[in-house]
């Protein structure tokens, strides 16, 4: 894979990882303003805990006090840090796409020159070799030869031209040879670049449905527990007043459980660690994307991808090897296999399309026929392909040869055999493609072009299916071509004769039924459906239509990327709801350390509940606070990576996460507690 | 009878009845038929049967006929002098009858007075009775129209709670409630409407036996797990619960319409093998409760129970310690509240059981109609956790969880442990919690538990606390009323957003929600959301004085 990203960064790779993490600390301390903070409910809550903890400590110090206030500013810090971390990254990314934006003069066709960035909608430029391409448009004048690899990384120039699918240039882009004539198809400040920067950036970046959904629940569970720690308070003093022999202690006194551990309470109970993560986890997502070259108009396409159950696939490109390939030369009964494969040859020699080079090359290899060059025959006259006669061939002295669609072939031979018939059936029922070929008036037989499945696409499919995703071919070819092919690769569906329409029509069906579809497209056509499709991945290569159409653009233009973006989108909901068990399932050894905590020193018995065996209650409080702000910290690499996906049934996944992050969240505080405490304890007086 | 073979043989009856009951209920809920006396009541209340209703009429509705029947009871207690049957009773005080009008149309039943000294027979059967089969129908109506919004396509609307209600009574509940009343009269109960009777004690001293319709009342205070007891001793009185017959009876009356509506659910959605995961999670939640209560009774701490073997006081004998912790443990799982035995005298650990059994939201199986949408919201919260890591948008029975969604059944979920505890917070910063008899840890049970049980709408009392002054009148009428009525407005809310989706198709990726593992996730979830926002108030109250 060629990731510009990734190649920029290799390139100033000391460079941005310095800037990450130079300006990851000033980020997250300009976080804590509570305009900010209060974006994030969960950490501002906590915040509002560190300042009331802090007006405390300033009221009435101790040692314990002012650890529990650092470590509770320590915990929103933290928290601040991991999303500073995430964007810190986009931020560099951003940085090497501006470089490549640099400030380009344009040349309208009426000869004024104007700054790039004043370009207008509809207005046409020219931009000859050597020089950059102003701004987004569709070549309407001219061919030329592109260096894209300002946007893509990929240093091999491409071709671009009027009409068709390639018309689309980006700017920032050099036009490498000839002339080129461009209408802007952009709006001033709206160009895929500064789309692009914005992206990464995460500028604008708006929370994605689920993510909603999730600061929905982490609120209401936030607020459960402020009630809990709130109403606790005359229970308490009630208690205290019953047991007014007790002595006072640090956590509770005849005025109630003092501010400083209500607060500590509070912090440890209410979802702190998703609360801290969970932005971080959603830009980290986004990113992981542009690590692949894959940009995603919206956080709310990368998260729909992985919920997509059906995935329309083009065969050519995606599923088979772009071009067919002849396999083998079938003779009707009487006619000599040489003399087949040297009419398939000699048909061939001027035929440059790859499936014409690939029957030179099995005449050559399997009949040990030499190769001839096509310039060096006298006398032959190279009759081409149209689209009207559907064949194509060579007339030499006293030799007529065409190859071709089987109608068009016997037509023109004017004979007629059952034979043929059965030819062409059996190798259009196995997937492949018969070019019928006959000399003179007489049919010698049929040479069978295959279609090339990909390796490892049967496996991928497979996987697919554990995952729930249905796989759909589309292709051109007739159904029972389509068949065949369809059941080589092993996909569960497909639609032959395809035509845009009835792109469109299956991906609505598939719609009604509940299903989300994910596609991949690059032609204009394919626009309405990329538009209709939940997950719209666009070629970069394809026209400006369909990349304004598509909510992904992949850069690479690699169809298969669209299984990576399942991927991703599932990985992406997976670490939220990981980091969501674990985090809930921590209160519970939490309780544990700060109930007896709070009241033993009043109801002896509950010391029972101390299973930990902390040493003091100060020391379980700050061991338990600690704990909540470190766990954080440890996090952070995993809420950026992703929790490791492996394709799988719902099932088996749910299995492995639960017992990892759910069980392993109840067990990891009770250890991690302890283990703090034991170090806590040495400090004099907690 | 010991608790296992009492726990065994519900569990058999249960099992053998819940699958044809089931499907009776759900041929009610989705005939197509009127039958002539129910178009009789259409006619006359002027509604049209066919009439399908949005989330926002139907839950009107269930409010309209509500607020009528609240109004309706007061007056009816306000004026049972001036009418008949009030065996010379007075007028039942403003905030009794107040307190009293919320209790019994929120299905909750608690009572802030003694029934044989405080209501006449009209009050009883036009008021108490007819709401103890009306409010247990608008809870399985509620949970009906939830069922339709998971089983529906792209719909707009949840059925006809008039007709649900009409059929609910008629077709349902009441002739279950005539067998079983005539079963309990064999059996011994009361039946009839005399005024009492003055006998002469062995000891010569005068005693007022106070008759009236008993049996018939008692069967629909537990099929619609009501609670509210003819006379103050509830279920522990021979006139209401004579016999260790009766009281199986009475267990399996409670328990039958909640452990039968997951049938329901898994008819409406297509898919049985649901509705047995719901039994599933129902099943274990009991049975693990029901252990605890007796395993804390029998070989509970403290001198006295020591010495006895068994935690006796307060007990009756021919139930004995097992036949009352299991009848604790049931009344309090689902939003029953009748008692046959003193809560407040168990164990510190025992009486912290039927506690918890209501913090769990009586989910296990619940009330009628209300434990079936409460479990299926903290099913809808598991999944909503649990789905992401299976990396899907969340979805359960093809319904997606979006923000809409999460955020009705958060909101389920914060109001009634917010009652509680704003309550009880509330008793204390007042100082209305002197009304308890106990001080220390116990007084503080006796106070969290009142507050529980109105919140939670089950209408049991731990007792040992004085609830009949004004102030804990209006808190507790307060508590069960909202504790009714947000809820089930955000049930039926997530079920009008729930039918307007398109199901998404079952595929590989989706969440399993039939498995052992998830039955396992939805108990694990709800017992750690309950724990973790009661465990700081139990720890000041049942469990300051259980391991001291």
């Amino acid at each position: 894979m060629t990731a510009v990203l990734e190649k920029t960064q290799t390139r100033n790779t000391t460079k941005t990882i310095a800037a990450v993490r130079r300006d990851a600390l000033p980020d997250a301390l300009r976080k804590l303003d509570p305009r900010t903070q209060w974006r994030n409910p969960v950490m501002f809550i906590v915040e509002i805990g560190a300042v009331f903890t802090t007006v405390l400590s300033i009221a009435e110090p101790s040692l314990f006090a002012w650890l529990i206030t650092g470590w509770l500013w320590l915990t929103v810090l933290f928290a601040n840090l991991a999303e500073a971390v995430a964007e810190g990254r986009g931020k560099a990314q951003a940085a090497a796409l501006r470089s490549a934006k640099q400030d380009t003069m344009a040349r309208l066709r009426d000869g004024r020159v104007v700054p790039a960035p004043d370009l207008a909608l509809g207005d046409v430029v020219v931009v000859e070799a050597g020089e950059t391409v102003p701004g987004d448009g569709d070549v309407v004048e001219g061919i030329a030869s592109v260096d894209e690899s300002a946007i893509t990384g990929e240093s091999a120039p491409v071709i671009r031209e009027s009409g068709g699918d390639r018309s689309a240039v980006t700017g920032g882009t050099r036009v490498l040879s000839d002339r080129i004539v461009v209408r802007i198809t952009q709006r001033p400040g709206e160009s895929f670049v500064d789309r692009m920067i914005a992206l990464v950036e995460g500028a604008n970046r708006q929370k994605t449905p689920n993510e909603i959904a999730l600061n929905i629940l982490l609120a209401a569970l936030t607020i459960i527990f402020l009630l809990a720690v709130v109403t606790l308070q005359p229970l308490a003093i009630f208690s205290k007043a019953y047991q007014a022999a007790a002595p006072d202690s640090a956590a509770i006194t005849a005025h109630g459980v003092t501010g400083i551990v209500l607060v500590s309470l509070l912090v440890c109970l209410i979802p702190t660690t998703i609360g801290a993560l969970l932005s971080a986890i959603g830009i980290a997502g986004m990113d992981r994307l542009v690590q692949r070259n894959v940009l995603a108009m919206s956080g709310r396409a990368v998260e729909a991808a992985g919920d997509v159950s059906t995935l329309l696939l083009d065969k050519t490109g995606t599923i088979t090897l772009g071009n067919r390939q002849a396999c083998e030369f079938v003779p009707l009964k009487g006619v000599d296999p040489q003399a087949l494969a040297d009419a398939a040859q000699l048909s061939s020699l001027a035929d440059e399309t790859p499936e014409g080079r690939s029957i030179v090359v099995l005449a050559t290899s399997e009949y040990g026929l030499r190769e001839r060059e096509a310039g060096l025959m006298t006398g032959a006259t190279w009759v081409p392909f149209t689209a009207q006669t559907r064949m194509s061939g060579v007339d030499l002295p006293g030799r007529s040869i065409r190859k071709g669609a089987a109608a068009s072939v016997i037509t023109w031979a004017r004979q007629h055999s059952a034979e043929v018939d059965a030819i062409v059936d059996r190798i259009s029922d196995e997937g492949g493609t018969p070019l019928v070929v006959a000399e003179n008036d007489q049919i010698l037989g049929v040479i069978h072009l295959k279609d090339v499945v990909k390796p490892g696409m049967r496996a991928r499919f497979d996987e697919m299916r554990r995952m729930g995703i249905r796989t759909v071919m589309i292709t051109g070819d007739n159904p029972r071509t389509a068949a065949a092919i369809a059941a080589e690769a092993g996909v569960d569906d497909f639609l032959a004769e395809a035509t845009p329409e009835d792109k469109l029509a299956l991906i609505r069906k598939e719609q009604q039924g509940g299903r989300l579809v994910a596609m991949t497209g690059d032609g204009t056509n394919d626009a309405p459906a990329l538009a209709q499709a939940d997950v719209g991945v666009a070629m970069n290569t394809g026209t400006s239509a369909a990349k304004e159409a598509g909510n992904m653009v992949d850069l690479d233009s690699d169809p298969t990327k669209l299984i990576e973006i399942v991927e991703i989108g599932k990985q992406l909901l997976i670490t939220r709801g990981a980091l969501t068990t674990f985090s809930i399932a921590n209160d519970i050894a939490k309780y544990f350390a700060i109930i007896p905590a709070m009241f033993a020193g009043v109801y002896p018995g509950l010391d029972t509940l101390n299973v930990m065996r902390l040493h003091s209650p100060g020391s379980a409080i700050l061991s338990a606070v600690v704990f909540n702000a470190i766990v954080i910290v440890f996090l952070i690499p995993l809420a950026l990576r992703g929790v490791r996906y492996r394709p799988s049934s719902a099932a088996a996944l749910l299995r492995r996460n639960l017992l990892i992050y759910g069980v392993g969240g109840v067990v990891a505080p009770f250890l991690g507690i302890k283990l703090l405490d034991l170090f806590i304890q040495l400090i004099p007086g907690i | 009878m010991s608790g296992w073979f009492l726990t065994l043989s519900l569990v058999v009856a249960l099992a053998a009845v819940h699958r044809p009951f089931g499907d009776h209920m759900y041929r009610v809920v989705v005939d197509k038929r009127h039958t002539m006396v129910e178009r009789g009541i259409y006619r006359a209340v002027g509604v049209d049967p066919a009439a399908e209703q949005t989330w926002g009429v139907y839950a009107r509705s269930v409010l309209a006929f509500s607020a009528v029947s609240i109004l309706f009871l007061y007056l009816l207690l306000r004026l049972q002098d001036r009418l008949w049957l009030s065996l010379g009773m007075d007028p039942v005080k403003d905030h009794v009858a107040w307190n009293t009008a919320v209790s019994f149309v929120t299905n909750t039943n608690w009572q802030a007075y003694a029934g044989e000294s405080t209501m006449g027979h009209l009050a009883q059967m036009s008021g108490l009775a007819v709401q103890n089969f009306v409010s247990a129908a608008v809870g399985i109506a509620v949970a009906v129209a939830l069922l339709r919004g998971f089983a529906a396509r792209k719909a707009s609307t949840l059925g006809n709670f008039w007709v649900d209600l009409t059929r609910i009574t008629l077709r349902i509940l009441l002739p279950i409630c005539v067998l079983a009343t005539l079963i309990l009269m064999i059996s011994g109960t009361v039946q009839n409407l005399s005024g009492g009777t003055d006998v002469t004690t062995l000891t010569g001293a005068t005693q007022h036996l106070t008759g009236g319709p008993v049996a018939s009342q008692e069967a629909i205070k537990e099929l619609g797990t009501n609670g509210g007891g003819f006379y103050n001793a509830n279920s522990a009185h021979p006139f209401e619960n004579p016999s260790v017959w009766t009281n199986w009876l009475q267990l399996f009356l409670i328990l039958l319409i909640p452990f039968s509506l997951p049938r329901v659910f898994g008819r409406m959605i297509g898919q049985n093998r649901q509705g047995y995961a719901i039994v599933a999670v129902m099943a274990v939640l009991a049975i693990a409760s029901i252990a605890l209560t007796v395993g804390f009774e029998t070989h509970g701490a403290g001198t006295v129970p020591q010495a006895a073997g068994a935690a006796m006081e307060g007990k009756e004998a021919r139930f004995g310690v097992s036949g009352s912790a299991v009848y604790a443990a049931v009344t309090t799982l689902t939003s029953t509240g009748a008692v046959n035995s003193f809560h407040d005298s168990y164990t510190s650990l025992g009486g912290m059981m039927p506690m918890i059994d209501m913090m769990l939201g009586e989910v296990a199986p619940g009330g009628t109609g209300s434990g079936l949408y409460g479990l299926l919201v903290l099913a809808l919260i598991t999944v909503f956790v649990a789905g992401l890591m299976v990396g899907r948008t969340p979805e359960y029975l093809g319904k997606k969880i979006g923000a809409r969604e999460i955020k009705l059944a958060s909101l389920y979920f914060l109001v009634t442990p917010a009652l509680v505890l704003i309550g009880t917070a509330a008793a204390f910063a007042t100082g209305n919690n002197a009304t308890a008899l106990n001080t220390g840890p116990h007084g503080l049970s006796e106070v969290l538990y009142a507050f529980t049980s109105a919140a939670n709408n089950n209408g049991s009392a731990f007792a040992g606390i004085t609830v009949s002054t004004g102030w804990w009148d209006t808190a507790t009428g307060l508590a069960m009323l909202l504790g009714r009525f947000v809820p089930l407005i955000l049930v039926l809310a997530l079920a009008g957003s729930l039918a307007r989706q398109q199901p998404v198709p079952e595929s590989e990726g989706t969440l399993p929600t039939h498995q052992p593992l998830f039955v396992g996730m939805v108990v694990g979830v709800t017992v750690v959301l309950v724990a973790l926002t009661f465990l700081p108030a139990l720890a000041l109250g049942p469990l300051a004085e259980g391991l001291s």
